[in-house]
């Protein structure tokens, strides 16, 4: 077999600086499983359709299996393994996900949470069409995304919580 | 404790209960959203190679030659199979309780090739690019045949027969005829329908098309099998039916079944596509050739063309009905195309009839099926099945029927529909191979669903006002029934044994696919023995570790191996009595269970004393017991589907703007879980009457094969769902329990063609529902009105 060219790329996973020997033409998605081990990103249909294998590049959610590995080099990636927090606290979205009951089969569900997580991120508030909009890349075929719909708010309120907490800590 | 105020209906004996009927969180969930490997494909193992499958670029050929030297010859090759190199047995891909009520008309690999996708040979290689390369290098020379491609055209005299092969067989007696393309019939008459239609008044008739449409799980098949150290075969698979697959494998790599070690993982949806051995016997084959893992993975196109659909089905549907609305005579005429191969073709073509013709009460029925063959993709178990197809034309023509008596369509169902204490001769008529199980229906919700779900919806008021302008509005319903498990043929068993801190080990073959049954089976576990969830181990489907069940199908787990579950638990409960007993020195019939104790007779016993008692004190043994549960019945839920739509006159667009699932699923074990299997089938089977499809070219090849063609809904075109529980009480199941999770994605096309017909007025009778349909009967209409 022909050896391929192998470069070094360097990128940010789940917020450590990794150094990659690898093939530069080899899919992001099959690095994070393969290379890495990372293996709570899912393929579903290879092709960008359905978003199971969503990660987040620089906070915004792109499907994995459509990213060759060389063009994230310097970049920053985050997968489900790197989003619940050191202290082992889930993310509030983890939490909103398991409390609604919008985990069934759950192979769709990091691509879910992930793209949940750029959403809550990136806008302070987000109404039941703002949320169907952004969520609408992740094919989901056991929920009929009632209770993910649902997640979502909730996710949005467990945050305002925290961070009424936290500001009512800082007042004390 | 995650046990939360539930503010869902609670019905006056669900009052003692503190686990069931709860809506506790599902057991596996935090791990699914933590992204913990629990995948088939999340393993690795070592020196692993990968399978791929060459298929079939026609739709009907004959092998000539086959030479696969230059494949073999690859380096990193390290096996090729086809028909010439393993060994020919016929047997049904379908998993299904042994005998199969589907024909044995499958090999590995065969010197004929039956639909565009079919098997021709597999690789083992060392990358899945080089086992691709491999299957390019295979040379196969076809005699390309006339291939059959209308079902309409498969029994007439001079259609290309696709199973000319002499040893196709069945091994039920069935009625098969391979030489006409009929691959499954049934009929039968109970009264007369010459009869009954005579003495109706009115009498409706229309022919109704269902397509083919795909499961699509988000993980399509995948396998990976490897040798033990004992060079056993362990086969890690994305499955329904683990015991099945044993069996199955065992028969066609021609080893016994004890050789064979089956673990079904965390699987990422099944709906009925994983009910068949797909994937698991050449993988085992490659194997047990090399002596490595290896690994099968289905594409989104192969899953798509080459494992398993809905069989398409056209049906003839005739009803006569008295003035006053009761029924005289329904008859179906049911024509399935169950494609290449038969799997499933008898028993979903008899659930046509089985789930659908009990729901009213007739005097006079007829059903005739005739499930054939042609050279098109394979059809399969799909939630629903049967009852999906045949729900269509009887809730539309139930719908026409009501018009045409000038009564409202709610009314007419509460007029015939079958309810608790009745029967109905169809069960005894029509089984799964073999004649029905009579049974008398023990629970039935549907007058409350029906009330409760045109309250929710705004029925009467409503109904009948489309509206003006280009986009009409209209609401449309439909009744539904299902079954719960297979009577006297499935089986479930568990088996619970404690530990000395008082938890429990719950060992099931049951097949949680992601709707929830590990944390449903160790709900009622935990009832039973008065303890927290959390003290309920569960472990599911592990062929070497956990007692048989046949498998997550036919609605079965919750009703048959959660029946197992409470047997077992109940026998476990006894045992711990009486050791508590003997500790105290008091009489077990003085003696229960409460909150995680021994209580009764003056004393209290915490379980983790009778565990560590029973374990190293006195008398030691260990308390555990096994339970199996076969059913006699198989209690149907019902419910009551509404449907909003917005109907677009200019472009025909269809839009479900509300949907309202009211279904009595008995006890909801767990009423979180329970909506979730109503709000997952609804938008599946909204996804289906409205956009999904599969588009063949003349030569039979799916066009189609990626979501980016194939439509299922997202987020964007979610309706609003509201469900609602209605309890009822089933004597015969754990808790009062009946089946949820296929029922609801029946309702969907029947409601929005009613629904289409409230905003516009035109009746369509083929699935689905796509713009230019609607926009094209729309103007039909428009036309023959001369407007």
């Amino acid at each position: 077999m022909q050896p391929k060219p192998i470069e070094e790329v360097t990128v940010t996973i789940n917020g450590r600086k990794e150094r990659l020997a690898v093939d530069p033409a080899k899919r992001l998605l099959d690095v994070l499983r393969e290379d890495l081990g990372l293996t709570g990103t899912k393929e579903g249909c290879g092709k960008g359709e359905c978003g199971a294998c969503t990660v987040l590049i620089d906070g915004r959610p792109v499907n994995s299996c459509l990213v060759l590995v060389g063009s994230v080099d310097g970049h920053e990636v985050l997968t489900i393994e790197g989003l619940a927090q050191p202290d082992a606290a889930m993310h509030p979205v983890q939490q909103a996900f398991v409390e609604q009951g919008a985990i069934q089969c759950g192979f769709c569900t990091p691509g879910a949470v992930l793209t949940a997580v750029s959403l809550v991120d990136s806008q302070p508030a987000a109404d039941e069409e703002a949320i169907r909009r952004y969520m609408a890349g992740n094919l989901c075929r056991c929920t009929g995304y009632t209770k993910i719909v649902s997640a979502v708010k909730t996710a949005y309120e467990i945050l305002s919580e925290r961070k009424g907490a936290g500001r009512r800590k800082k007042e004390c | 404790m995650t046990n939360k105020v539930d503010n869902r209906q609670a019905a006056p004996w669900t009052e003692d209960w503190n686990v069931v009927n709860r809506p506790v969180e599902k057991i596996d969930s935090l791990g699914l959203a933590t992204g913990v490997p629990a995948f088939t494909d999340d393993e690795t193992f070592k020196d692993m190679l990968y399978g791929a499958i060459l298929t079939s670029p026609h739709a009907h050929a004959r092998i000539r030659r086959i030479d696969v030297s230059k494949a073999e010859a690859l380096a990193g090759v390290h096996a090729v199979l086809f028909h010439g190199n393993v060994p020919r047995v016929p047997h049904t891909t379908a998993g299904q309780s042994y005998p199969e009520p589907s024909a044995y008309d499958t090999f590995m690999f065969d010197n004929k090739v039956r639909y565009v996708g079919d098997r021709v040979a597999a690789v083992a290689a060392e990358t899945p690019e080089r086992a691709l390369e491999a299957c390019r290098l295979i040379e196969v020379e076809y005699e390309e045949l006339e291939p059959l491609l209308d079902p309409r055209r498969a029994m007439e005299p001079g259609a290309p027969v696709i199973h000319d092969e002499p040893d196709a067989t069945v091994i039920i007696p069935m009625d098969y005829d391979p030489k006409r393309n009929l691959a499954a019939h049934v009929d039968f008459e109970i009264g007369s329908i010459e009869q009954g239609l005579a003495e109706a008044d009115v009498h409706l008739e229309g022919e109704f098309e269902t397509q083919y449409a795909q499961h699509c799980p988000i993980e399509p098949h995948i396998t990976i099998s490897y040798l033990d150290e004992r060079g056993r075969v362990v086969i890690r698979t994305s499955t329904q039916v683990p015991f099945h697959v044993r069996r199955i494998v065992a028969a066609c790599c021609q080893i016994p079944v004890g050789r064979i070690r089956v673990i079904k993982p965390r699987i990422g949806g099944g709906f009925g596509v994983k009910q068949e051995i797909l994937l698991e016997d050449v993988c085992a084959m490659l194997t047990l050739r090399t002596g490595r893992p290896v690994k099968i993975e289905y594409s989104r196109s192969e899953e798509f063309v080459s494992s398993r659909t809905r069989h398409p089905s056209i049906i003839q549907l005739d009803l006569g009905l008295k003035r006053t609305g009761e029924m005289t005579a329904i008859k179906m005429d049911v024509l399935l195309n169950t494609g290449a191969y038969g799997s499933h073709a008898l028993t979903v073509g008899s659930n046509c009839g089985a789930k659908v013709l009990p729901l009213y009460r007739s005097p006079n029925v007829a059903f005739n099926l005739n499930g054939v063959y042609t050279n098109l993709p394979v059809g399969g178990a799909y939630r629903g099945y049967g009852a999906t197809q045949a729900s269509f034309p009887m809730e539309c023509l139930m719908d026409e029927a009501a018009e045409a008596l000038g009564m409202d369509p709610i009314d007419l169902r509460l007029k015939n529909h079958i309810t608790t204490g009745q029967t109905s001769d169809v069960f005894k008529a029509l089984g799964e191979g073999r004649p029905g199980v009579e049974m008398i229906i023990g629970s039935c919700g549907l007058d409350e669903c029906l009330k409760q779900g045109a309250d929710a919806i705004s029925w009467r008021e409503r109904r009948g006002k489309p509206g003006d302008g280009p986009i009409r509005r209209g609401l449309g319903l439909a009744a539904l029934m299902q079954g719960s498990s297979i009577p006297e043929i499935d089986m479930g068993a568990a088996f619970i044994k404690m530990n000395e801190d008082g938890s429990f080990n719950l060992l099931v073959g049951a097949t949680d696919l992601g709707t929830g049954s590990d944390t449903v089976l160790a709900q009622i576990a935990a009832e039973v023995l008065t303890v927290d969830l959390d003290r309920i181990v569960v472990k599911s489907s592990d062929t070497d570790i956990t007692p048989f069940d046949v498998g997550a199908y036919a609605s079965s787990t919750t009703y048959l191996s959660g029946m197992a579950v409470k047997k077992a638990a109940a026998r476990v409960r006894r045992q711990i009595l009486e050791v508590a007993a003997k500790m105290k020195n008091k009489d077990p019939d003085d003696l229960s269970l409460k909150d995680g104790a021994v209580v009764g007779a003056g004393i209290e016993v915490p379980l983790w004393q009778v565990g560590t008692h029973s374990l190293y004190k006195e008398d030691q043994f260990q308390i555990a017991a096994t339970a199996s549960h076969v059913t006699h019945k198989s209690p149907p839920p019902f419910a009551a589907h509404f449907a909003e739509v917005a109907v677009d006159t200019e472009t025909g667009h269809v839009q479900v703007v509300r949907y309202v699932a009211a279904v009595d699923c008995g006890t909801a074990i767990n009423p979180q879980l329970a909506e979730g299997q109503t709000e997952g089938a609804v938008l599946n089977g909204i996804s289906y009457a409205l956009t999904e499809q599969y588009l063949f070219d003349s030569a039979g090849r799916m066009k189609n094969p990626h979501f980016r063609d194939y439509k299922i809904f997202s987020t964007v075109d979610l309706p609003s769902i509201e469900t609602i529980l209605v309890p009822t009480y089933e004597p015969t199941g754990p808790y009062g329990a009946k089946s949820v999770s296929e029922i609801s994605i029946n309702g969907p096309a029947p409601a929005i063609a009613n629904a289409i017909y409230d905003a516009v007025g035109v009746r369509l009778r083929t699935i689905p529902f796509t713009p230019d349909k609607v926009l094209a009967a729309i103007e039909a209409q428009r036309k023959s009105h001369g407007t």
